[in-house]
């Protein structure tokens, strides 16, 4: 049996699959009354201003039909912005805009909406067409990201992110996600971006995960991402050690962005991280997240669980 | 005690639900499968007379269920005669009677006999007196003489009758029992006089009367066994061979001296008694047994409901097997389907298209929806009221279907009415979606393995002998539930996921 035996090695690295995610961590970890607080962009923007932590920053808040009549007033302030659903998922109904010619404004990937345009969009966010479980939707209006330079070369159109896995405090695996022309300038791996690991130690990624398979160099761009060293790495695994205490979800992914001006902002949790991170890091987590339960007593402050992360989950 | 929990409820589950079942089928005879037959028989006493033109009587008797057989369906036909039926002792007896009457009549008596075994029958009646038999004189003399003579050589109650027995068929009687018998005597005399021997001996004994229920015959003869009381139970022999107990297709009638039929103001009375063997669906015939013998247990069944609800409950019982089915392809083989028992309803919907309809029109319906559904986008509608302008179009859809297919005389075409339309309506969103983030080919891909899974679920759900088994045995349904509970907790890598993350494993 080929399966079984795929199957043997698989568990031999300790690779995580969906039943045991869903069965042995979230279900354990996460209580469901703190879903919202990451489900909820809005809320979980609140929260990270109480406690310092950076966000991008919030331009305005869409709640009801009328705001939008008014919408041009307000976006005349700002050169460029991103617009997205509070409770939107996997990437859904964001419109980042990066400039207006004339009376259109110009989106990332090179289209050119009207204003009537983006109000329907909005419309469309609040009736809750991007919600989970289709419930009226609030729209965000924020800084659009200016990425730091480091990422440049190896991604296309859109705002790469670094996604980390923390659980109980620890970060345990981390990756970057660069856009890509077929993802459309969107950092989900879903969608076709790019996922590349990196080593927990040392901020330097490793080799990337396109569409469940390995390459070595970015599609659309050419050049290598492996190697390629992001800057202030411990302060990104401190940020993201430091939302365990924000949220209280036990297992959770935190997308962080870096700003040219800002440095890193937090840019949304996911308390159901997906699992492609493992193809990213040619690791399984399941042997990270056991060391990480036998430990966890000892580790008390968001310091010493990062310390522990270093020395122990580095490749 | 908190970790074996799951263990434990599933073992309980499980158990609960096998035992059932295991009862139910080993003893109750509930049929495992829907095309198995029983035996059963139909059992026809018919007399003949001539009345006299006076008051007219007759009684017949009627066999009584037994522990081996169940007697039901009976029906007395009779042209004008008041009916009654009453049991005495061991015996049931129908009578019939009218105040005056003349000419050639005949009375039938019905009932259809089923092998049962469903419980004990407890035999009720009083057991009947010791009476002295009219021996006077010399015979009662020879009667004494006979039994210290058997007594001799027995050693019990037993071994007495079967030496008694031996001794009335010996081939050159002696002189005191050729006193009792007579010259050439019937083996109903020899009966009579075993009986009436072994009263005197002081041993209650009766005759039972009955046929043996064989091929179809049109006169079968009423065969007679000797009963002895010993020892609190009655001994069954037959008085020309000496064996003792029953054959196994002896239909008991009636016990006694008397004939099968009494009847009073007659002429020329003429009674046969006849077999018809037939095979009948197994389960109707198990059911009346159990009606009739456990009525608690069929009061709570889904046998009891009316005969609509069941119809219905034949299609829901089926549902928590999809509902396993959808979990064990999702979680173990991980399959994508579009809404989690979408392909459960589809498959309720195909039982009624049958599969190859079935799969056509679901096609046809998704594709042109989501034709509409794509049109509808450039119109920029708002959620709630553009799923109600998809919901619309569906249903003229399937309007439109049923009456095409059935101008072009294709009576599938009706049954497509029984496509669940809001579930469609909601896969045709869905699919819409994933096709503007994902693009046409997960859509596609997703859908179609929404059908394969609706089809493999139809697959299971439209067989005869699973349908069945879960609608005789509802009780297999708790060690569904404990398979479902059990798959909850199974935590290992789904049949898909292994493929998608090969690349790990080959690493090391």
């Amino acid at each position: 049996m080929e399966f079984a035996e795929t199957a043997k090695k698989l568990k031999e690295a300790g690779v995580l699959g969906l039943n045991q995610r869903n069965g042995d961590f979230i279900l354990k970890y996460n209580p469901r009354r703190l879903f919202p607080l990451v489900d909820d962009k809005l809320l979980t923007k609140n929260l990270c201003g109480k406690v310092g932590i950076s966000v991008t920053e919030l331009y305005a808040v869409i709640e009801i039909q009328k705001q939008i009549e008014t919408i041009e007033t307000l976006l005349s302030q700002y050169r460029d912005f991103v617009i997205k659903p509070s409770r939107g998922s996997g990437g859904e109904g964001i419109v980042v805009i990066s400039g207006k010619i004339k009376e259109l404004y110009r989106t990332v990937n090179g289209h050119l909406m009207s204003l009537d345009e983006i109000k329907q969009h909005l419309t469309r966010i609040l009736s809750g067409v991007y919600s989970l479980g289709g419930q009226p939707d609030k729209a965000i209006i924020e800084y659009r990201v200016q990425f730091d330079p480091v990422f440049e070369k190896i991604s296309y159109l859109g705002v790469p992110d670094v996604r980390i896995i923390v659980f109980l405090g620890v970060p345990v695996m981390a990756m970057v996600r660069l856009p890509t022309r077929l993802s459309g300038g969107k950092a989900n791996l879903h969608r076709g971006a790019i996922g590349v690991g990196i080593d927990l130690k040392t901020g330097k990624t490793l080799r990337a995960v396109w569409r469940n398979s390995v390459v070595e160099e970015h599609p659309d761009t050419g050049n290598p991402v492996e190697g390629v060293e992001v800057p202030n790495w411990s302060r990104l695994l401190d940020i993201a050690s430091r939302c365990y205490e924000l949220t209280g979800l036990g297992y959770q992914g935190v997308d962080l962005v870096l700003d040219k001006d800002h440095g890193p902002l937090l840019l949304e949790l996911n308390a159901r991280p997906g699992l492609q991170i493992q193809i990213a890091n040619r690791a399984g987590l399941l042997p990270r997240l056991r060391a990480v339960e036998a430990n966890i007593a000892s580790l008390k402050t968001p310091a010493e669980r990062v310390r522990y992360a270093q020395e122990n989950f580095g490749h | 005690m908190r970790r074996y929990h799951l263990e434990i409820l599933c073992l309980l589950l499980v158990t609960l639900g096998l035992s059932l079942f295991l009862y139910k089928s080993a003893f109750l005879k509930y049929p495992l499968s829907p095309d198995s037959q029983t035996e059963a028989w139909l059992v026809e006493a018919h007399a003949s007379f001539v009345a006299e033109g006076g008051p007219v009587k007759l009684s017949l008797f009627i066999p009584k269920s037994t522990q081996e057989y169940l007697i039901m369906d009976e029906s007395f036909i009779s042209r004008g005669f008041g009916l009654t039926t009453q049991l005495s002792d061991a015996n049931r007896q129908a009578t019939w009677s009218i105040r005056k009457t003349s000419g050639q009549h005949g009375l039938y008596y019905r009932a259809v006999v089923r092998r049962g075994n469903i419980g004990d029958v407890k035999d009720k009646s009083k057991l009947p007196i010791l009476v002295a038999p009219p021996f006077e004189g010399a015979v009662l003399e020879a009667a004494n003489s006979i039994i210290s003579d058997v007594r001799a050589e027995s050693a019990d109650t037993s071994s007495f009758v079967e030496g008694l027995i031996k001794k009335i068929n010996q081939d050159s009687p002696d002189s005191n029992l050729k006193l009792l018998l007579g010259r050439r005597p019937s083996n109903l005399k020899k009966a009579k006089v075993a009986s009436e021997i072994l009263a005197q001996a002081g041993i209650l004994s009766r005759n039972l009367f009955g046929i043996l229920l064989g091929d179809d015959t049109k006169n079968a003869p009423l065969l007679h066994r000797l009963e002895v009381r010993d020892g609190g139970k009655w001994r069954i022999y037959d008085v020309v061979t000496g064996e003792s107990g029953l054959p196994d297709n002896f239909l008991p009638w009636w016990r006694g001296s008397e004939e099968i039929m009494i009847a009073s103001g007659v002429a020329r009375i003429k009674t046969t008694v006849s077999v018809v063997k037939n095979q009948e669906e197994a389960l109707s015939g198990t059911l009346s047994g159990v009606q009739m013998t456990n009525p608690e247990l069929f009061r709570f069944s889904l046998f009891s409901l009316p005969l609509e609800t069941q119809s219905v409950y034949r299609v829901i019982m089926m549902i928590p097997i999809g509902a396993f089915l959808v979990a064990l392809l999702r979680n173990v083989i991980g399959f994508k389907t579009f809404g989690t028992f979408m392909p459960v309803l589809i498959a309720l919907a195909f039982r009624e298209t049958q599969l190859f309809w079935g799969l056509a029109f679901f096609t046809i319906l998704v594709a042109v929806g989501l034709a509409a559904r794509f049109y509808l986008d450039t119109l920029k509608l708002l959620l709630v009221p553009r799923l109600a302008a998809v919901l619309i179009v569906v249903v003229l859809l399937m309007a439109g279907l049923s009456i095409i297919t059935h101008m072009l005389g294709l009576e599938p075409g009706l049954s497509v009415s029984l496509f669940p339309m809001i579930i469609m309506t909601m896969t045709i969103e869905r699919m819409s979606i994933m096709w503007d983030e994902l693009g046409p080919f997960d859509s596609v891909k997703q859908g179609l393995s929404s059908l394969l899974v609706a089809a493999l679920i139809y697959g299971v759900i439209s067989d005869k002998h699973i349908s069945h088994l879960i609608f005789v045995f509802p009780e297999l349904l708790l060690v569904i539930l404990a398979l479902t509970v059990m798959l909850g907790r199974y935590t290992g890598y789904r049949l898909l996921e292994v493929k998608r993350f090969a690349v790990l494993g080959k690493q090391g």
